[in-house]
């Protein structure tokens, strides 16, 4: 399955990655403690990122990185201490139900794998590895205020809304 | 095969009013603005700009459907010839006034505003801009003093910029969005008095109804993008939202059998929650707790036909979705020829006013439908044309009685009777109204309903045409008693000139909750002397529109008067696309001085209209052939009959029963069993409304509405309190109905099961965010499993 | 590089994310099970970016980090206002929406 021509140093990165976000997703989702989780989480967006680099989108990953590594977990970090006086490891924070999920989850898995499966087959991404290229930074912009303009000024006012509504909810008064 | 040079050019005429079309829906849309910024500081408190807006728009309407009257003219002259020489099966084609300018655009897709202006567009807009303008003027007295005399105006202005902008939407698009600023309108005037329990809740069950069909017309317009968009694109160079090329797309032979069928059984849902069809016609009724004029104006005569004129628009959709022509039954005829009948028996055991003229516009929307389901396309369309003069007669009718006669009360059995000598004008405008919604010759509803069933004949949907029949007697009989009640026997109650108890009330404006039915609206500080004087004529801000709708119910009908021959059927001429061949070039071109390639009589010109066979390459066709019923004296001879024996029969009932009070027939409701099932069904409003809500709200909004108070008091806290409040409102309507009925016994089947059925599914709504996510997942998992399932 | 390996993955995050929205009851780790899906989407958006060879892909998934840092701000503010009245943030004890 995997030829020479089918770039193997990216196939083993992509392999060592995958198993370190799926480890570190697992971890995220099964640890007792709130800041491991949070931790953990850091793997596995930076490994996102490092797969998005093998995906040649570079100016993606360097957003992911910024704005999922950089601020989003700053911010959890903080929502967990501010509402968690213990930072320690705690016994339940699962849910009484929570059997429930892993039929549901692992029924999700397996109908997702299959249509993926049998969709693409051993379909290869691009036919020639030779012609991936970066994607140029100019030809985003264009897209986002091109043909993508309005759900860009949809988004600022989702972000608007969300400062002033974030501001609103934790202010005491 | 075809040659374009062996075409004969006809230069279709064009103007200034054709061209500028848009502005038709822009002023209203301006003086809304104004209204709502400036209106409060005006000495009219905002009333003028509305009036003003509507007969500025009528003007423009009026020269528009002048002009396009030219057009086709100077198209038919120069084809006539050829037209004669038996080149053509019909007409030639008199395209479209199509202007569209980019709104906005979003990954590719471009999305349109503008104007579609041909026969059927200038005739709603016609009609939409004239009644607009009488109701506003009625409203000037009708509301006087009332506290929300400027946010009224605002919204009945804003009403008609957007059905205006509706009726002349080029795409899908614009189409929707006149569609929407519809539904809200209804909403905010149907709860115009809000602070009365009853009327907010009618609102609100009418915005909710009407949503639920409003889902149809989003899916039915994406199926229809979705398969049409890269065949109009390839061949005419629009999108598929596009209404021209929509219709071309359906009559072309390469649109899918599915899609087509599909996309239109979604939309005619939308049509049926718009134009209140059953089974969804409940909310149509409980909407007159909105003023007199809103009855008159939305849910009589414009708004309502709003789907009526979504299947006329797009006809060919419906044609080949539907298998119209191939067909003696489909879903439009079935659903109109129900909505005919239970509208109409509903009609009889109402005791409000306003609700008989509600039932009887389901019914006659009904009698639309059947007519655009069955292939009688013009009629369908005329009778849009001349009920709107004659129902929006009656209810400004009725608004009158309840202004002047009957002490706001509108209820026929208390407080009307015998007003006839009282208010003659009004009496007598109303008398016209109803004998032209009988379907009395030579008034407007016998051409346009007498249409109807005849075509529906014709075309070889027997079954509804007796049901065509009948709806006619049972029109007749329910308006003859609405009229006895009202206008004739003894006088009761206020119109007898008696107070009521709570009269003091009545000084005090504000009184809102002391008389729960009663069209009250604080104005007693303009006429105060009204309880002394009794009954008494309105004023004239009042009679004169209800005599010029007198006056139009009377004539309307010559427009396409088809008994006296074909040269009065200008309706038909003028309304009707035809259902020629068009090569593209032409179909696309517009602006000013376009040519319309008519093929000549040698090649190309086919005998047969579309719909009968495919387009060819570079051809294209815009409308099905229909075919139209020979008028014969003997055909409209049966349904003149029934109708007077429809009249005759109720009038010597009403005597006997409300008069003489006969014994054999009062009471009998109570003696004979069938009779007082079926009069208890009908009471009932067949049950429908108990069944949406328990089985749909209770199962669907409650939980909603729970999930809404706790966001509202943990969370969100007095932020989205708006939000919390209506939803707790539904729930408390729910509740105290459901309530109700149980106490009240009034224990039905559908109730039973819904609530057997809730009882079973209730562990399952436990209120835990995981399990309602967990149970979400593996549907949605399943759901997807099954999909694929299907595919391989 | 297959198609299949990226799709894939994705599925495998997405389910995991799932398994983390149900199964937890503290409310900041749902948010970050929530965070995961959203990353498996990404995944799959730029992967087809690359196959179509259309930079939508990638505008896409800029759109979506932008729009789950607004999500995890309002998420979080809404976390900290439930512990200040409740002190708490288990989910599974906000039953009010018992039906």
């Amino acid at each position: 399955m995997l030829g020479a021509d089918l770039l193997v140093a990216q196939n083993i990165g992509f392999s060592i990655i995958a198993v370190m976000m799926i480890v570190g997703a697992l971890r995220v989702v099964t640890v007792n403690n709130v800041v491991h989780a949070a931790l953990w989480l850091v793997v596995v967006l930076s490994g996102a990122a490092a797969q998005y680099l093998l995906l040649s989108a570079e100016f993606v990953a360097i957003t992911q990185v910024l704005v999922y590594v950089g601020a989003v977990m700053v911010l959890f970090l903080f929502g967990t201490m501010l509402t968690r006086a213990r930072i320690g490891a705690e016994n339940d924070l699962n849910n009484k139900n929570w059997k429930i999920a892993i039929p549901v989850s692992l029924l999700m898995l397996g109908v997702m794998s299959w249509v993926v499966i049998d969709g693409f087959a051993d379909e290869r991404l691009i036919e020639n590895p030779g012609e991936m290229t970066q994607v140029p930074v100019l030809q985003i912009s264009d897209d986002i205020f091109g043909p993508y303009l309005l759900p860009f000024w949809a988004l600022s006012f989702v972000l608007l809304i969300a400062v002033i509504g974030a501001i609103v909810l934790a202010r005491k008064d | 095969m075809f040659a374009a040079e062996a075409a004969a050019e006809v230069h279709a005429s064009t103007g200034w009013f054709l061209e500028h079309a848009w502005l038709i829906p822009i002023i209203p849309a301006v003086a809304f603005a104004l209204i709502i910024f400036f209106g409060k500081r005006m000495p009219m408190k905002g009333s003028e700009f509305g009036v003003a807006s509507m007969f500025a728009s009528l003007v423009l309407a009026v020269g528009a459907a002048w002009q396009w009257i030219q057009r086709v003219d100077g198209a038919s002259s120069v084809a006539h010839s050829a037209v004669e020489e038996g080149a053509y099966h019909s007409a030639p084609f008199v395209g479209p006034i199509i202007r569209e300018w980019t709104w906005w655009q979003s990954g590719g897709v471009e999305f349109g505003i503008g104007q579609h202006i041909d026969g059927l567009a200038l005739t709603l807009l016609v009609v939409v801009a004239f009644i607009s303008s009488l109701v506003q003027v009625y409203s000037l007295e009708y509301l006087r003093g009332d506290r929300r005399y400027t946010h009224f105006f605002a919204a009945l202005t804003l009403f008609s910029a957007g059905m205006l902008g509706m009726v002349l939407a080029p795409n899908m698009v614009q189409l929707i969005l006149g569609w929407e600023i519809m539904g809200l309108c209804s909403f905010l005037l149907i709860g115009h008095w809000w602070e009365e329990e009853a009327n907010s809740r009618a609102a609100l069950k009418a915005f909710f109804t009407v949503r639920v069909g409003d889902v149809g017309l989003l899916v039915g317009t994406g199926i229809l993008f979705f398969s049409a968009n890269s065949w109009t694109q390839e061949n005419l160079g629009v999108s598929g939202f596009n209404i021209s090329g929509l219709s071309a797309w359906a009559m072309s032979g390469a649109a899918s059998q599915s899609a087509l069928t599909w996309g239109a059984v979604a939309l005619f849902v939308a049509c049926i929650g718009k134009s209140g069809q059953f089974p969804l016609h409940t909310w149509l009724p409980d909407a007159m707790a909105g003023p007199t004029p809103v009855s008159s104006l939305l849910h009589s005569s414009t708004m309502v036909v709003a789907g009526v004129f979504l299947v006329g628009r797009l006809y060919p959709v419906f044609w080949e979705g539907m298998k119209i022509g191939d067909t003696n039954i489909n879903f439009i005829v079935l659903i109109g020829g129900i909505t005919i009948v239970i509208a109409a028996l509903l009609a009889f055991v109402q005791h409000d006013i306003k609700k008989v003229l509600a039932y009887s516009t389901v019914s006659q929307l009904g009698y639309m439908m059947l007519g655009l389901g069955a292939g009688a396309w013009i009629a369908a369309i005329f009778h849009i044309f001349t009920h709107a003069f004659f129902k929006a007669c009656l209810f400004l009718a009725a608004g009158s009685v309840s202004h002047s006669g009957s002490h706001h009360s509108f209820d026929m059995k208390k407080d009307m009777g015998g007003l006839a000598k009282k208010m003659p004008i009004t009496a007598t405008t109303w008398i016209i109204s109803t004998l032209a919604l009988a379907g009395v010759f030579p008034l407007a509803g016998f051409f346009s309903k007498d249409e109807i069933i005849d075509n529906v004949g014709h075309n070889g949907y027997n079954a509804f045409m007796i049901v065509g029949l009948s709806g006619a007697f049972l029109t007749a009989a329910y308006m003859t008693r609405a009229t006895y009640l009202t206008f004739f026997g003894e006088s009761r109650g206020a119109a007898a000139g008696e107070h009521h108890d709570n009269h003091g009330a009545h000084a005090v404006h504000d009184d809102h909750g002391a008389h729960a039915v009663h069209d009250d609206h604080g104005a007693h500080a303009v006429h105060d002397d009204h309880g002394a004087k009794g009954p008494h004529e309105s004023p004239k801000l009042i009679t004169v529109p209800l005599m010029i709708l007198a006056a139009l119910a009377v004539v309307a009908g010559l427009a396409n008067a088809t008994p006296f021959g074909s040269n009065w059927e200008r309706f038909k001429k003028y309304v009707e696309p035809s259902s020629e061949y068009v090569m593209v070039e032409s179909a696309s071109a517009s602006g000013p001085g376009e040519s319309i390639v008519v093929p000549a009589a040698e090649e190309g010109a086919k005998k047969e209209g579309c719909a009968t066979v495919a387009p060819d390459e570079g051809m294209v066709c815009y409308f099905p052939t229909v075919s139209h019923a020979k008028f014969k004296w003997s055909k409209a001879a049966l349904s003149l009959v029934i109708v007077a024996l429809g009249l005759v029969s109720s009038w010597l009932f009403c005597i006997q029963y409300y008069t003489r009070r006969d014994r054999r027939l009062v009471g009998l409701t109570e003696r004979n069993t069938v009779l007082r099932g079926g009069y208890k069904v009908l009471w009932n409003k067949y049950y429908l409304d108990a069944l949406y809500e328990t089985v749909i709200v209770r199962a669907v909004a409650y939980p909603i509405s729970r999930a809404a108070y706790w966001l509202n008091q943990n969370v969100l806290d007095g932020i989205v309190n708006t939000v919390g409040k209506v939803a707790r409102r539904v729930a408390g309507w729910v509740y105290r109905n459901i309530d109700q009925r149980v106490v009240d016994g009034a224990v039905n089947g559908s109730g039973a099961a819904a609530r057997g059925s809730g009882g079973v599914l209730r562990p399952v709504q436990s209120g835990k965010v995981n399990q309602y996510g967990a149970l979400l997942f593996a549907a949605a998992a399943i759901g997807a499993l099954i999909l694929v399932i299907i595919n391989t | 590089m297959l198609t299949t390996q990226f799709l894939l993955l994705g599925a495998v995050l997405f389910c995991i994310g799932i398994y983390g929205v149900l199964a937890r009851k503290n409310a900041v780790m749902v948010l970050m099970s929530i965070e995961l899906i959203l990353n498996s989407v990404n995944l799959n958006l730029l992967a087809f970016s690359v196959r179509n060879g259309s930079v939508d892909g990638n505008t896409f998934a800029l759109y979506i980090i932008a729009i789950a840092a607004a999500e995890v701000g309002v998420g979080l503010a809404m976390v900290l206002l439930i512990y200040r009245n409740r002190r708490t943030i288990a989910l599974d004890e906000l039953s009010e929406m018992k039906g």
